[in-house]
């Protein structure tokens, strides 16, 4: 698994090295415009095996400036791959939020605090024992109630966005208990900053 | 009785995919003549045995001969499928010639099988891509011709004639409408593409089209998403779905003889619809909302004008199907605390509870004479398709604990239904079974195939 990761890192230290190749390339025609969100410096930190000290709490300063650290410089996918938000799970038919999901929730809380440009969708996922039909209404229940949780903590409403997808992508093919408590879950996913 | 000479003409079969959309055409079919039938079988209702040998190939190139033999086992099937007829298997008769006339019939031989009527045919090439189909229905008994049928057309469709030849045996041998000329809507991850997006190895699911027996098979959606719980307009040109294609769900109406996209509930972010549910007089749409912060039954004309809420209770409802005379709608809701099957007028008067068990979704209402709702139950750790016969208030049960069965839909006449189970393999196949319980036939077999819609 780290191998996979080390290595997709290191393709990816290689695959910015080119993006700057080829920016550099073109200073010969008229001045570049290179876009705000080319991050930078951008290829050492990939290939960093330890990842570096927590960021500092985000300033209360409008309008939001993104903290200097290793999420800043990784695009969406890179983010979502490996997330610092963390999916708040569900028990059997249920779209409450127990105290372990709601201790879940408020960690999440604090990351998107952190990083106030982003915004996020938060995923209602099912189990596959229910109908996908019903299922539908549930997973939409549990992102909900998430996103309600959420704006509760203070957060901006219109920073967190739902979708059910009901029964239909679950995260652990599997067909028993531990592959079912895996499915039933608010995934957050990280959709634009 | 009368010797038979009606003429049908058949125009047209194509089943072209056209980008988004799937445009299936069967075309004008003109009856030049009518005739009095002869009905094979005795007075006191025992089912009458027919054999469908091979159909006698009047030229010699391929496509005539293939024709002969396609247009009688697709026919074979499609008498079986009803089970008004007992059907010889066709191996048993592959040495008895086939027939030109009724004067070269070998009736003492199909005596001897126990025949009661003998579907015999021929097919000729009559010009470019053309052919012409001749059949006909003879009693065995009475060594007369029964029914006769003449169809000229395209041979790039073939199952089409045999189809139309056997929706008109069943109309005129038993009075019934058949439905083999029908399609299903369903739900397929068959062409193992995954979503475009930001969370990877998302199976896309996207909606596909086929004949009523699993054949034919072409796509409506091609988005690269998750597209689910497709349903037919009663007038068989819209399939309605529920379409994430906008990051969100939203009620998508593919116009599939127009080429062209509809979003007439106009969803967005916190507007979301799924579960869309046209009303069988065509002018309405039923849906499931959540756009005022609750899951609830609205309803909507089909343009999306007149959005009205039908439910409103704290819990989910969902999953809504519409009574045959379009003045209800039957939904699931978990006001109890588990899903159970409702009924409430269109006007939002007169909501009844349905049923008392451990979990049931999916009510599909039946069209007429039938006057019941097959649903989802389940019965241990899966699902059965049971129907509550509303005349009655009785619940049978149609699957029995193989695998698990959900998403019933039922076929236009009323006696079969389509469903989702994953007995065998595991992977999700669209089965159909006969309203009582027999004949249980799967339809599908590439990848996982669910949540089925019958055309009307």
């Amino acid at each position: 698994m780290s191998g996979t990761r080390g290595s997709r890192r290191n393709w990816l230290g290689i695959a910015w090295v080119m993006v700057l190749l080829i920016l550099g390339g073109c200073s010969d025609n008229p001045p570049p415009v290179v876009p705000d969100s080319v991050p930078s410096p951008p290829a050492e930190e990939f290939s960093e095996a330890a990842p570096p000290p927590p960021p500092p709490i985000a300033p209360r300063v409008s309008p939001p400036v993104v903290p200097e650290d290793e999420f800043a410089s990784r695009s969406l996918e890179e983010l979502n791959r490996d997330s610092p938000l963390d999916p708040a799970y569900f028990s059997l038919d249920s779209s409450r939020l127990d105290a372990s999901a709601q201790r879940v929730v408020e960690a999440n809380a604090e990351v998107l605090r952190r990083y106030p440009n982003w915004i996020v969708t938060i995923e209602g996922h099912c189990d596959e024992r229910g109908t996908p039909e019903y299922n539908l209404a549930l997973g939409e229940r549990r992102a909900l109630a998430t996103r309600q949780y959420l704006v509760e903590l203070g957060l901006d409403p219109t920073r967190v966005r739902t979708v059910s997808y009901g029964k239909e992508f679950p995260f652990d093919p599997g067909h028993d208990d531990r592959a079912w408590a895996e499915n039933r879950r608010a995934h957050f996913v990280i959709t634009d900053r | 009785m009368t010797k038979i000479s009606r003429r049908v003409f058949v125009t047209a079969f194509t089943g072209v995919v056209v980008a988004a959309v799937v445009m299936t055409a069967f075309g004008s079919v003109s009856l030049q003549q009518d005739e009095v039938s002869l009905i094979i079988g005795d007075s006191i209702g025992a089912q009458p045995s027919f054999a469908v040998p091979d159909c006698l190939a009047l030229t010699r190139d391929t496509a005539t001969t293939d024709a002969a033999t396609v247009i009688a086992e697709v026919l074979w099937n499609d008498l079986d499928f009803e089970g008004e007829f007992r059907l010889i298997p066709r191996d048993v008769y592959g040495t008895i010639p086939s027939a030109r006339s009724i004067i070269d019939l070998p009736f003492d031989r199909w005596q001897e099988l126990g025949a009661d009527g003998v579907v015999s045919c021929t097919v000729a090439a009559v010009g470019d891509g053309q052919i012409e189909v001749s059949a006909r229905l003879f009693s065995v008994r009475s060594l007369e011709s029964a029914f006769g049928v003449v169809y000229t057309g395209s041979n790039r469709n073939l199952r089409a004639y045999a189809h139309q030849l056997a929706d008109e045996i069943h109309r005129t041998q038993r009075g019934l409408q058949g439905v083999a000329r029908t399609r299903l809507a369903f739900v397929s991850d068959r062409d193992s593409q995954t979503v475009l997006g930001l969370v990877e190895n998302r199976p896309v699911k996207e909606i596909y089209l086929a004949d009523y027996d699993g054949a034919n098979v072409g796509r409506v959606t091609a988005n690269r998403g998750l597209n689910t719980n497709p349903a037919w307009s009663s007038d068989g040109r819209s399939i309605a779905y529920t379409s994430w294609l906008s990051g969100f769900p939203d009620v998508s109406i593919s116009h599939i003889f127009e080429g062209r996209l509809s979003n007439p509930m106009s969803g967005n972010s916190r507007e979301q619809n799924f579960l869309p549910a046209f009303s069988p007089d065509g002018r309405m749409i039923a849906f499931n909302s959540s756009r005022d912060a609750n899951n609830d039954i609205y309803v909507a004309n089909v343009d999306g004008s007149g959005l009205r809420r039908l439910t409103n209770n704290p819990a989910i409802d969902t999953s809504p199907t519409w009574s045959p005379n379009s003045q209800q709608i039957a939904f699931t809701s978990d006001r109890t605390g588990t899903p159970q099957i409702y009924v409430i007028g269109v006007d939002g008067t007169g909501l009844r509870r349905l049923t008392y068990e451990t979990y049931c979704d999916r009510p599909t209402w039946s069209p007429p004479p039938f006057n019941e709702i097959a649903y989802s139950s389940r019965t241990g750790p899966g699902h059965d398709i049971k129907v509550l016969d509303l005349a009655t208030n009785e619940i049978r049960q149609l699957t029995f604990g193989l695998g698990t069965n959900e998403s019933p839909a039922y076929s236009p006449n009323g006696r079969h239904v389509a469903f989702m189970s994953t007995r065998g393999s595991g992977l999700k196949q669209i089965y159909t079974i006969r309203r009582d319980g027999n004949g249980l036939r799967r339809i599908t077999s590439s990848g996982n195939n669910e949540m089925p819609s019958w055309s009307r």
